[in-house]
């Protein structure tokens, strides 16, 4: 039988190698920025406009307009390839009245837009730390209902605790990389923290538990069936059982994922690719973190016991 | 075959075969669309609502802004609702929504308008309260005259109804005068219509120095009202010689009631009585009072989204999900075989059920909206999968066909079971947190993925099920000499 736990070392030399990549990458982005992870307007208020002209324009020209308006600090970025004539513009937050105005001086000064293209976001700070608050606190209480629940599925297991511990375990793990491919794309692409980023990371919680779930599910399953076998032995052949429909199920995820993240809308990208991290550490660190942490318990209370009954 | 088999599997095909007729792009006949009793009247149809990132549109989210140690009444964030209701229905848009989210805030979706900034203009901006001279001919309440002062734009929309007759008073509490037939009948908002005539503007709002809310002894409601000095020298004379003629409250142009003059009103008091319930004197009330909103809103976000861009994003979610969607189903044929097909079909199935489900229901969709929905239906074929690892095992430890699959079937329930409820509880927290805030994307990702999981439970469980043990029973025999059908 191919042992999976007992190589259980590496796995965690590996998922301590991504952890700490992660961790550099928030502390990089904390460096450069001011902040771990870049946050978007949903959470600190302020503008983004797409601006779409009918000809060329050029930075300075658009900066100079919107320094009309006391938004000297914009930031202008070309969006596309050059002959969209497409540019991205941030500002602190614009009021609605102010939106008009605006609009009609870049007509006026640099040329016509493209009105059918034009996006924009407007939101107050003071609803920004509102959210972010609010995020914060969904964040906590879905991981504890989740954890919760599983203590109370495995209740009637000898040590349900357990299991509910080595589930925020590799919960945290997928948090930690999920959160470090974002910082990283924040770095790289400007990838910034939005509702959506959220609605991913709520998702990735909830997920964190499909695959722990069905190895425990297993582990209860077997414990009756093989009581000769040490504990050890017990988890390695409930992972090889149920390996294969791990590895299937995330397999047709990922083809959609990967799919969305190809040809699908140009604004959810961010979004799909860090649920499609998310789970792809989901899968892994069920079978080869939480699983494994549960044996090296295991090992470390009998051990223990061991040692109380031969003093 | 058993009976009940017989049953569910003409029920599988009978909803199936519905919910293909319904996510069909076609024109359903009229009087089906007239089926959908839980919707609307009026706008009962069979088709799919996109959400303003997808058809693009402007989103406004306000919020109730009292002055600082202020508490608003109960009851007024839905008259701030109405009203901003009604101003939205006079920009003449297809479809606006106008929704509270929470408890202080409205959220405002405006799809395809041209002309943003106005739009916002239009539903912060306080309302006009006019009075104005009517004549001897009253106006029924909610039409939409046109008054000296400024020109119309509204559409007809029904806000409030009431009737009364002004009665004057020498000061504030006095005992009003009872009131006699004189008084217009709030007949049905029968098709009202914009007379051609221009009335002449009296008073406004402005001029209220204070309005409040009494009972008479005959137990019916009374509103009375201040003005202030210049106005009351105006109101003292137009009154005077106006008496038995009609003046109307206007709203934005859209009449709310219009009282007789009973009296020459000389010292700027008077009140407003008649047939009131106390809800519409309460309403009468807070629209004298704070000219239409009965607290001020604030613009806390707003975006817009290009109609370009939405059309793109329809497209090419549309792509993505058959394209992903392919890769799925042929996964599943290849790997799991026999039973993979039969998985596929579900799958089927299950895209059909949602996709009705998502017009009949009806739920707007939005680009997260539908990248849920592509995920669930990825995900839905892991209840299958993990029934069909089981099944297989079950197998080759020698199990009969028939036992291995109810055995596939039962022992992957626990798991299949937890990882649903899972979903179901974060799809719950996503859509509080989505609710609160006017977050419409990550709510809309929310009911998607949370409506996919319970169909998955129909399709991936109930129909599998049923289509395996049919398949089983019908080539049994065929199948265990040959289980490399089953993918062992």
């Amino acid at each position: 039988m191919f042992n999976i736990v007992e190589k259980r070392r590496w796995y965690f030399i590996f998922s301590g190698l991504l952890i700490a990549l992660s961790i550099a990458a928030m502390g990089f982005s904390f460096a450069r920025f001011g902040q771990p992870l870049r946050i978007g307007i949903d959470f600190t208020g302020g503008s983004i406009f797409v601006l779409e002209f009918e000809e060329a324009a050029s930075e300075d020209q658009i900066r100079e307009v919107f320094g009309q308006f006391g938004l000297e600090s914009a930031i202008v970025q070309p969006l596309g390839t050059p002959d969209e004539y497409r540019w991205q513009v941030r500002t602190r937050e614009v009021t609605a009245e102010e939106v008009g105005e605006l609009l009609t001086a870049l007509e006026g000064q640099v040329g016509a837009l493209n009105r059918d293209a034009l996006t924009f976001d407007t939101v107050e700070p003071a609803i920004g730390s509102e959210v972010a608050r609010a995020a914060g606190l969904a964040i906590l209480v879905a991981s504890l209902i989740i954890v919760a629940f599983m203590w109370f599925s495995f209740r009637r297991v000898p040590n349900a605790f357990r299991y509910g511990v080595c589930t925020i375990a590799g919960m945290t793990h997928n948090l930690i990389i999920a959160f470090g491919f974002y910082a990283l794309m924040g770095i790289v692409a400007g990838w910034e923290v939005d509702s959506l980023f959220l609605t991913a990371t709520l998702t990735v919680i909830g997920f964190s538990v499909q695959d722990v779930i069905v190895v425990f599910d297993r582990i209860r399953e077997n414990i009756p069936k093989y009581r000769r076998e040490p504990f050890e032995k017990v988890v390695n052949r409930s992972i090889l059982e149920t390996i294969h429909r791990s590895l299937a199920t995330q397999l047709n995820a990922m083809f959609v994922m990967v799919a969305i993240i190809l040809f699908g809308g140009t604004t959810i990208k961010p979004f799909i690719s860090v649920l499609l991290v998310g789970m792809v550490s989901e899968t892994y660190s069920a079978i080869f973190i939480a699983v494994p942490l549960l044996v090296v318990w295991e090992k470390a209370s009998r051990r223990r016991a061991a040692a109380q009954a031969a003093a | 075959m058993t009976e009940t088999r017989t049953w569910r599997l003409a029920a599988i095909i009978i909803i199936a075969l519905i919910a293909l007729f319904a996510a069909l792009n076609i024109n359903h006949p009229d009087w089906v669309e007239s089926l959908l009793f839980w919707q609307p009247e009026g706008q009962r149809e069979i088709s799919l609502r996109l959400g303003l990132d997808l058809q693009g549109g402007l989103k406004v989210l306000l919020a109730a802004d009292p002055p600082e140690g202020q508490e608003f009444e109960a009851g007024s964030m839905e008259t701030a609702r109405r009203i901003v209701e009604s101003r939205v229905n006079s920009l003449g848009l297809t479809e606006p929504v106008v929704q509270a989210q929470g408890e202080r805030r409205i959220i405002v979706e405006l799809p395809g308008i041209e002309n943003p900034e106005q739009a916002v203009e239009t539903i912060k901006g306080t309302a006009l309260l006019e009075f104005v001279d009517a004549g001897f001919n009253p106006v029924a309440p909610d039409t939409v005259i046109t008054t000296s002062l400024g020109g119309p734009e509204a559409v007809q929309n029904d806000v409030l109804t009431g009737t009364g007759s002004v009665t004057p008073t020498a000061e504030i509490g006095a005992t009003p005068a009872v009131t006699t037939g004189e008084e217009i009948t709030p007949t049905e908002p029968a098709a009202p219509q914009a007379p051609a005539q221009v009335y002449e503007t009296i008073l406004t709002g402005a001029d209220l120095a204070n309005v409040g809310l009494d009972r008479t002894e005959q137990n019916q409601y009374v509103i009375p009202f201040e003005l202030d000095q210049e106005a009351a020298q105006t109101f003292s004379q137009y009154t005077a010689s106006h008496v038995g003629q009609y003046l109307c409250i206007v709203l934005d142009k859209q009449v709310i009631s219009c009282p007789t003059i009973r009296e020459p009103i000389p010292g700027g008091r008077g009140s407003i009585s008649g047939a009131f319930t106390l809800e519409e004197a309460r309403q009468l009330a807070i629209q004298l009072r704070y000219g239409a909103l009965p607290m001020p809103l604030r613009v806390e976000s707003f975006n817009r989204v290009g109609a370009t861009l939405g059309e793109q994003s329809v497209n090419r979610s549309v792509r993505a999900g058959v394209i992903g969607l392919s890769v799925v189903l042929l996964f599943m044929l290849v790997y799991y075989r026999l039973p993979g097909g039969l998985a596929d079909l579900a799958l089927v199935i299950y895209v059909l059920i949602n996709l009705a489900l998502y017009k009949l229901i009806p739920i707007t969709l939005t680009l997260p909206g539908i990248a849920g929905f592509i995920l669930s239906a990825g995900m839905a074929v892991d209840a299958n999968i993990l029934i069909f690892e089981r099944m297989k095992e079950e197998l080759r430890s020698g199990r009969g066909l028939a036992r291995a699959i109810e055995m596939g079937f039962d022992r992957a329930w626990p798991s299949i079971r937890d990882g649903q409820l899972s979903t179901l509880i974060i799809c719950a927290i996503l859509f509080l947190f989505g609710t609160n805030f006017g977050a419409s994307i990550v709510k809309g990702f929310a009911i998607t993925l949370a409506l996919g999981t319970m169909v998955n439970l129909f399709t991936a469980v109930f129909a599998t099920r049923t289509f395996v043990r049919q398949v089983a029973e019908s080539a049994g025999k065929w199948l265990s000499e040959r289980k490399w059908v089953l993918g062992v």
